[in-house]
């Protein structure tokens, strides 16, 4: 039994920030118009890409499956409105290298046809195995913004045994604010995606995180569980600090437990699910619905009427933003994710995937040039504020000295990435970019190693099995001799017998043929 | 549409490396003041001769290095150099004494080294030292302190002291400067006289040095301002006060004839300067936060065994620099407990 705190812990590090999140809450979630055109990546996920299964020119129904997982870690996708396909080829996709990648083009039909009827199952009635399998069908992703198949997420199989399922409501980035709106717009549905889970894995205990500057969904979250008569299901305020609403970051403060490093959740029997993937999962193994929509906020000050959105996936961004009001007049950069771990987009002609969290139109003022770095002056304002307890001042050096063995020794790989180091340096050093880098230098080398020791061992075999042979010949060679110096009589004879053997087969077989020749003129 | 993009985080960063120097420069102030009440115009050349010829020697050397040199001047770093060096430095030295320390902190401690951030010493302090080896005479400099007999060297005596080298009429070098409190005590334990006796003088106030006391408790004024806006952090000065009372303690405790007090070790000479200000330079510290303690510690420790045994009255610039040596080596041992692994 795994036990929750009476006080959430503040984690470790981290920083205060600006929420900015009021400004997108104005309106509840609005479903946009269908799109003339929906633009959906065959990769939305980690894992593996899917497989494309459509053709050009096929007519698909809404929901229809378009494109098969392929592999353990992945997901299907499936058609976010009916139409027909009218291509097949690379376009811009959200990432952050802005590489173009394989895409899906759906020209819709404006029916929004639904592929088959959707008749509502109890989902706690079902089996485990069963709901897993609609989960997986249903491609749903962790909405949070990493995309780990969920279906990964929902079985016990290869897993130690799960005692805790947390629900990720601290939605800690500022201005990401789809989860809020999804809480205040739909609770039940997080909720009933929770119970599902829940029973899924079999596991004891839940319980719910929140930020606590979030009461009106915290609240929200309350009446759902007892309308649906839940009542030993916590919902936990945690302190506002970013990132509180990382996964490990959040289970520690519920928990008071550390993720081992290299480790996952369940490692320590818990498993950690946002709250978009719940009302996902829910609406997949209760209606068989796959995941071909979200919520979307749009928001920052180089938009109009910041909001939040239900998208179709496949949806281009600026039909998000053209709903919105446009861009003003000042915007600077367009950004996917929060301001501090997003990434920007080089246009928004880019379309919404499963992992599209937030649209961030940001100004000179929100997100201005970075200005020209200094050298690190070593203060260790970067050191308070990591969370993950690295000595990120250490890490800047070995990563701009190429020291690679050192900054794993200094635990590079334990770095999320999260930004606190940077926003708090005086030197305006661009950190996350030094770690990424050596990040990637190192899965290179080790790339590169890995071929190279395939190589070598490769040529090593080589190199003994002619060594062998040679070896193997010579002793053949000398037995060979051996055999002849010690008996030359009897191998005479033995040559002799085999010689007669020979030439006795041989008339055998000329009688026989004879024999034969002779048998078919009879028949003739 | 199209955009640039960047890596992330994407917020305005509102810290900046000369807001630090320039708050380290406005906790100064209360010190500086005690300091011109105290000893006199003096002081002010010393800032001024040290600030221009930091600034100066700055500039040059970042030309010759093809760095930018104004971006780099607004800094601070040079400037905060200069004056944490003319505040350690006796007020009618002649001179050519700053401008002598200050080039060579910044030509050779620094630049040599690489610039900014890149310096294993603190140049004020080498600066510092480079002086109190090479010139030990013009290093005693100091005048009486405010209230005590010659009185105070007015502005144009001042200026011909430190520009001509001629005492004001009426005096000589010996009558006009003073011993400082540290130097005072340090010289009657060596003729054997108690501690009882040798503070018994005017030129002894309540937690220490007359003038010094004062001075050291706005530098501790300055310093806790520090702490509370984040510009420094607590340990290191934490650490090494407290690892000098602790030193100090023993010693005074079994034997109160022959060595000084716990809180006159505290309140005299460069201590709160050297703890809130010297010490915690962040480049030649230790960076992480039990090594920080350690550094601390180890300047604390030091500078009672110096001033104690060893042959010089004050001993800040000789303990930071001896721990900056040894800088590196904590921080490699003294790594934080990462998230998710188990006790190192």
């Amino acid at each position: 039994m795994v036990s929750l705190l009476e006080n959430p812990h503040p984690i470790p590090g981290g920083l205060v920030l600006e929420s900015h999140k009021s400004e997108s809450l104005q309106d509840p979630v609005q479903a946009i118009p269908l799109p003339s055109e929906l633009i959906i990546p065959i990769s939305q996920h980690i894992g593996q890409a899917a497989e494309p299964l459509v053709k050009i020119g096929q007519h698909v129904a809404k929901g229809e499956i378009i494109a098969a997982a392929s592999g353990y870690i992945s997901a299907p996708i499936h058609a976010s409105s009916s139409g027909t396909v009218t291509n097949l080829s690379e376009h811009p996709v959200p990432h952050p290298s802005g590489l173009n990648a394989i895409c899906i083009h759906i020209q819709t039909d404006g029916e929004d046809r639904w592929a088959k009827s959707l008749d509502a199952t109890n989902a706690l009635n079902l089996e485990p195995a069963l709901i897993r399998q609609r989960v997986m069908d249903a491609g749903i992703v962790g909405l949070g913004g990493a995309g780990f198949p969920a279906a990964v997420k929902c079985s016990t199989g290869l897993q130690s045994s799960i005692e805790l399922v947390i629900l990720n409501a601290a939605e800690c980035e500022p201005y990401i604010s789809c989860d809020e709106a999804l809480i205040l717009d739909r609770p039940e549905e997080v909720i009933e995606g929770l119970l599902i889970m829940r029973h899924a894995l079999s596991a004891s205990q839940c319980v719910i995180g929140i930020e606590d500057n979030m009461p009106q969904a915290k609240q929200a979250l309350i009446e759902a569980l007892d309308k649906l008569g839940e009542k030993d299901i916590p919902v936990i305020s945690v302190p506002t600090i970013y990132p509180a609403g990382g996964e490990k970051q959040l289970i520690y403060s519920l928990t008071g437990k550390e993720v081992p490093s290299n480790g996952l959740p369940t490692d320590i029997g818990m498993i950690c699910h946002n709250v978009g993937t719940a009302a996902a999962v829910y609406r997949a193994v209760t209606f068989l619905q796959p995941l071909i929509s979200r919520i979307v906020t749009v928001t920052g000050s180089g938009v109009k009427q910041p909001r939040n959105l239900e998208v179709l996936l496949g949806t281009p961004i600026s039909h998000l933003v053209d709903f919105c009001g446009g861009y003003m007049p000042d915007v600077n950069r367009l950004l996917m994710g929060g301001p501090m771990m997003g990434f920007g987009l080089q246009s928004d002609d880019i379309p919404v995937i499963k992992t599209t969290n937030c649209l961030l139109a940001t100004t000179h003022k929100e997100s201005p040039e970075p200005q020209a770095a200094l050298p690190c002056i070593r203060c260790g304002k970067c050191t308070q504020v990591c969370p993950a307890g690295l000595l990120p001042q250490q890490l800047y050096w070995f990563a701009k000295t190429r020291a690679f063995d050192k900054i794993q020794e200094h635990d590079l790989f334990d770095c999320i990435e999260c930004g606190c180091c940077a926003q708090v340096c005086p030197s305006h050093i661009p950190l996350v970019q030094y770690y990424r880098y050596a990040k990637t230098e190192i899965w290179e080398q080790e790339t590169q190693r890995e071929k190279s020791d395939a190589a070598r061992q490769r040529f090593e075999f080589h190199e003994i099995r002619l060594a062998r042979e040679k070896l193997e010949l010579a002793e053949r060679r000398s037995k060979h001799k051996q055999a002849l110096k010690d008996s030359p009589a009897t191998d005479k004879d033995a040559k002799k017998v085999a010689i007669q053997a020979a030439l006795e087969r041989v008339k055998a077989k000329k009688s026989a043929a004879q024999s034969a020749s002779s048998g078919e003129a009879d028949s003739e | 549409m199209k955009f640039t993009t960047r890596s992330s985080p994407h917020m305005p960063v509102t810290n900046q490396v000369s807001i630090m120097m320039r708050d380290v420069m406005l906790a100064l102030i209360p010190g500086i003041l005690f300091m011109l009440w105290f000893f006199g115009w003096g002081v002010l050349f010393n800032l001024l001769l040290a600030s221009f010829t930091a600034l100066a020697a700055e500039a040059t050397v970042l030309k010759l290095r093809n760095k930018p040199v104004i971006d780099t001047l607004y800094d601070g770093s040079a400037l905060l150099t200069g004056l944490l060096l003319a505040l350690a430095l006796p007020p009618l030295a002649p001179w050519w004494i700053p401008v002598i320390g200050t080039l060579f902190a910044i030509i050779v401690a620094k630049h040599l080294y690489g610039g900014l951030g890149y310096n294993p010493f603190n140049p004020a302090m080498v600066g510092f030292v480079v002086l109190i080896i090479s010139f030990p005479l013009q290093m005693t400099l100091w005048p009486a302190p405010h209230g005590l007999e010659p009185g105070m060297v007015g502005l144009l005596d001042t200026m011909r002291m430190i520009f001509g080298g001629v005492p004001p009429a009426g005096h000589t070098l010996d009558s006009i400067t003073m011993a400082t409190p540290l130097d005072t005590v340090k010289t009657g334990f060596s003729l054997f006289d108690t501690w009882s006796e040798i503070t018994n003088s005017p030129l002894f106030g309540a937690l220490g040095g007359k003038g010094w006391q004062w001075i050291n408790l706005a530098y501790l004024a300055g310093g806790i301002w520090l702490i509370r806006r984040g510009v420094i952090q607590w340990h290191i000065p934490v650490a090494m006060l407290a690892a000098l009372f602790i030193m100090a303690n023993p010693f005074y405790a079994a034997d109160s004839d022959n060595f000084a007090s716990p809180i006159f070790h505290l309140f005299s000479g460069a201590t709160m300067l050297g703890a809130f200000f010297i010490a915690t330079d962040p480049v030649s510290a230790a960076t992480t936060p039990k090594g920080r303690i350690y550094f601390g510690v180890g300047i604390g420790v030091l500078i009672y065994i110096i001033r104690t045994w060893g042959g010089y009255p004050d001993a800040i610039a000789f303990s930071v620099l001896l721990m900056n040596m040894a800088a590196p080596t904590i921080d490699y041992y003294t790594r934080p407990r990462v998230f998710g692994h188990e006790d190192s």
